[in-house]
């Protein structure tokens, strides 16, 4: 038996979120007195994650398998798990990771549990929380099969270094045979995006319109952070809908986000209920947003944002 | 052209979010139900296509018999044709087996649903239901054009968007972007009257056994006190995100 874990690279480095899943993975392995096999994607560099505890290596490298298929995916791991003997399989709650995860599920008669945010509470049963009702609350989740596939939320349980003497081996699989294919990607290049800041700026309908911006943007310059919006502002045209946070829109799991001139409804609330620090400007000191964060500043946006800029600059400098 | 859409009954997303029996049951007490949003986008799609190329559109929901008037409502925004089935839904995988039943005893060339209902967020039901019924599948898509039987859609995918190209029959999993948020209706006199004349079939369930179990809910930790920063007084601001928060 072992817990088999997905990871996938960026232009063949693997992004933080595979650090995070191998440090959760391993853990998971430890609780089950097991070890741990990760699946890695065309990674250059295998070898980054035995830092995180991956004791066992299966890198990718077929051309083949260079674009996302779901279902070519989903057979790879489903191929990795039979020859690893893998009782437990980890994606991450991300685009691939949520496509992915349904398929393998069935495919290994496995029950399998969402945006999971902390290791299994009991191994017998079975138990992990996730989060539901989009973030208003957590769900303990008990999984009956002998086989189970988990999904663990973004930002959820952080990177922890577990040195291990890992090996790599080289694994491909035939490829299967599917009708959808890939015809073109286009992904925003430049910026930060929401899903991987660890900062997220967002503004709201208090900004008056979208002539405003630029000092979002240079907040968010500043912080290395993604540009976010409210429901409204994107219904209003004045940013486009993919910074649209909150229930219907994208859910935010960052450690910091600051909230300027959002009032706070609670659908808002809810897709940024997984962020760890919350910062609030508002000019109206009953916006509903207060009782939500962290830290809050009653005043003008117009006024607290660029002197907020100015201060941040000034600390960036004293703490290069 | 076939299309079926599948809908979850879910709680209106202003609902308070309580619990009951020992936090083991959602508080359903003064709680509106809705089509879930998600589906809500899907269904829109589906009309616009029938309003265009021609479909008939069926609605499914796996659940009890308070689910009828979410179904009514889809009817009056313009389905054809709705199925209930008579049990109450357990897990993602048993609700996916009750689907594929639906799917396996009609003809359809095209199975939308939300990508996820906003009460579990499972996730899960329709890649488990393409799975189960041997279809392609498509999740988080944002924009779908079908030509005969070539399938054009678009997928949010981390920091961007993949169009990918397929073919009927296939099952898609959408989002806002399928259509916007202002495209979405409210049914009309006419659409309502209507829907009450339309068929519901109620079918009834395939017995499979749930996977998962929900065993207790719990409620985020409640928050301490939000901390105020004079406006005048911004350096604290970041003296606090540094020191205190370790977030900058």
């Amino acid at each position: 038996m072992s817990v088999l874990i997905f990871t996938e690279t960026s232009e063949g480095s693997f992004k933080k979120s595979a650090f995070e899943l191998t440090s959760y993975g391993k853990k998971v392995a430890e609780q089950l007195g097991t070890n741990l096999v990760v699946l890695a994607m065309n990674a250059n560099d295998p070898s980054a994650l035995y830092t995180y505890g991956a004791e066992k290596v299966l890198n990718v490298t077929a051309s083949e398998y260079k674009t996302f298929n779901g279902k070519q995916y989903a057979n790879l791991v489903q191929q990795a798990a039979a020859q690893e003997n893998a009782d437990i399989v980890v994606f991450e709650s991300n685009a691939n990771g949520l496509y992915l995860a349904p398929i393998v599920a069935v495919n290994l008669e496995a029950g399998y549990a969402s945006n999971v945010v902390e290791l299994p509470s009991s191994t017998s049963p079975f138990t992990v929380k996730r989060k539901a009702f989009s973030s208003k609350a957590f769900n303990n989740t008990a999984i009956s099969s002998d086989k189970k596939v988990l999904g663990l939320s973004k930002n959820a349980y952080g990177i922890h270094e577990n040195p291990v003497s890992g090996t790599t081996e080289v694994f491909n699989v035939e490829v299967v045979a599917s009708s959808v294919s890939s015809t073109s990607v286009e992904k925003t290049s430049g910026t930060v995006t929401i899903a991987d800041a660890e900062v997220v700026v967002s503004g709201g309908r208090g900004l008056k319109g979208p002539e405003n911006w630029g000092m979002v943007e240079e907040l968010a310059e500043i912080l290395g952070a993604a540009t976010a919006c409210s429901k409204p502002v994107s219904d209003l045209g004045w940013r486009p809908h993919s910074e649209h946070v909150g229930q219907t829109g994208k859910p935010v799991a960052s450690n910091l986000y600051i909230a300027i001139g959002i009032s706070g409804a609670i659908q808002h609330l809810a897709g940024i209920n997984s962020s760890k620090v919350k910062v609030v400007i508002n000019t109206d000191p009953e916006a509903p947003f207060f009782k939500a964060a962290d830290y809050g500043i009653v005043g003008d946006a117009f006024e607290v944002v660029p002197s907020l800029i100015e201060k941040l600059k000034e600390f960036k400098a004293n703490n290069a | 052209m076939n299309i079926l859409v599948c809908i979850s009954h879910v709680p209106d997303t202003t609902s308070k979010i309580n619990f009951t029996d020992g936090d083991t049951k959602f508080d359903t007490n003064g709680v509106q139900y809705v089509i879930n949003p998600l589906d809500e986008f899907a269904l829109t799609r589906a009309i616009w296509l029938k309003e265009k190329q021609g479909a008939t559109i069926t609605v499914v929901t796996v659940g009890g018999a308070t689910t009828e008037p979410t179904l009514r409502k889809a009817l009056a925004l313009g389905a054809d044709n709705a199925i209930r089935v008579n049990t109450e839904a357990t897990d993602g995988f048993t609700v996916a087996k009750e689907l594929a039943n639906v799917v396996q005893s009609g003809s359809y060339d095209l199975i939308l649903a939300g990508k996820e209902s906003l009460d579990y967020n499972g996730g899960m039901v329709p890649g488990m239901l393409a799975t189960l019924t041997d279809m392609e599948f498509v999740n988080a898509c944002i924009g779908m054009e079908i030509d005969g039987t070539n399938v054009i859609a678009a997928r949010e995918i981390d920091g961007g968007k993949e169009v990918l190209s397929a073919s009927l029959p296939i099952v898609i999993a959408g989002q806002k972007g399928l259509v916007e948020e202002k495209d979405l209706r409210i049914p009309n006199m006419r659409g309502i009257m209507m829907a009450r004349k339309k068929p519901l079939q109620i079918i009834e369930p395939v017995a499979s056994e749930p996977l998962t179990q929900a065993v207790s809910f719990e409620k985020p930790a409640p928050k301490s006190a939000c901390k105020m920063v004079d406006a005048a007084n911004v350096a604290e601001l970041v003296e606090l995100l540094h020191n205190e928060a370790k977030v900058i």
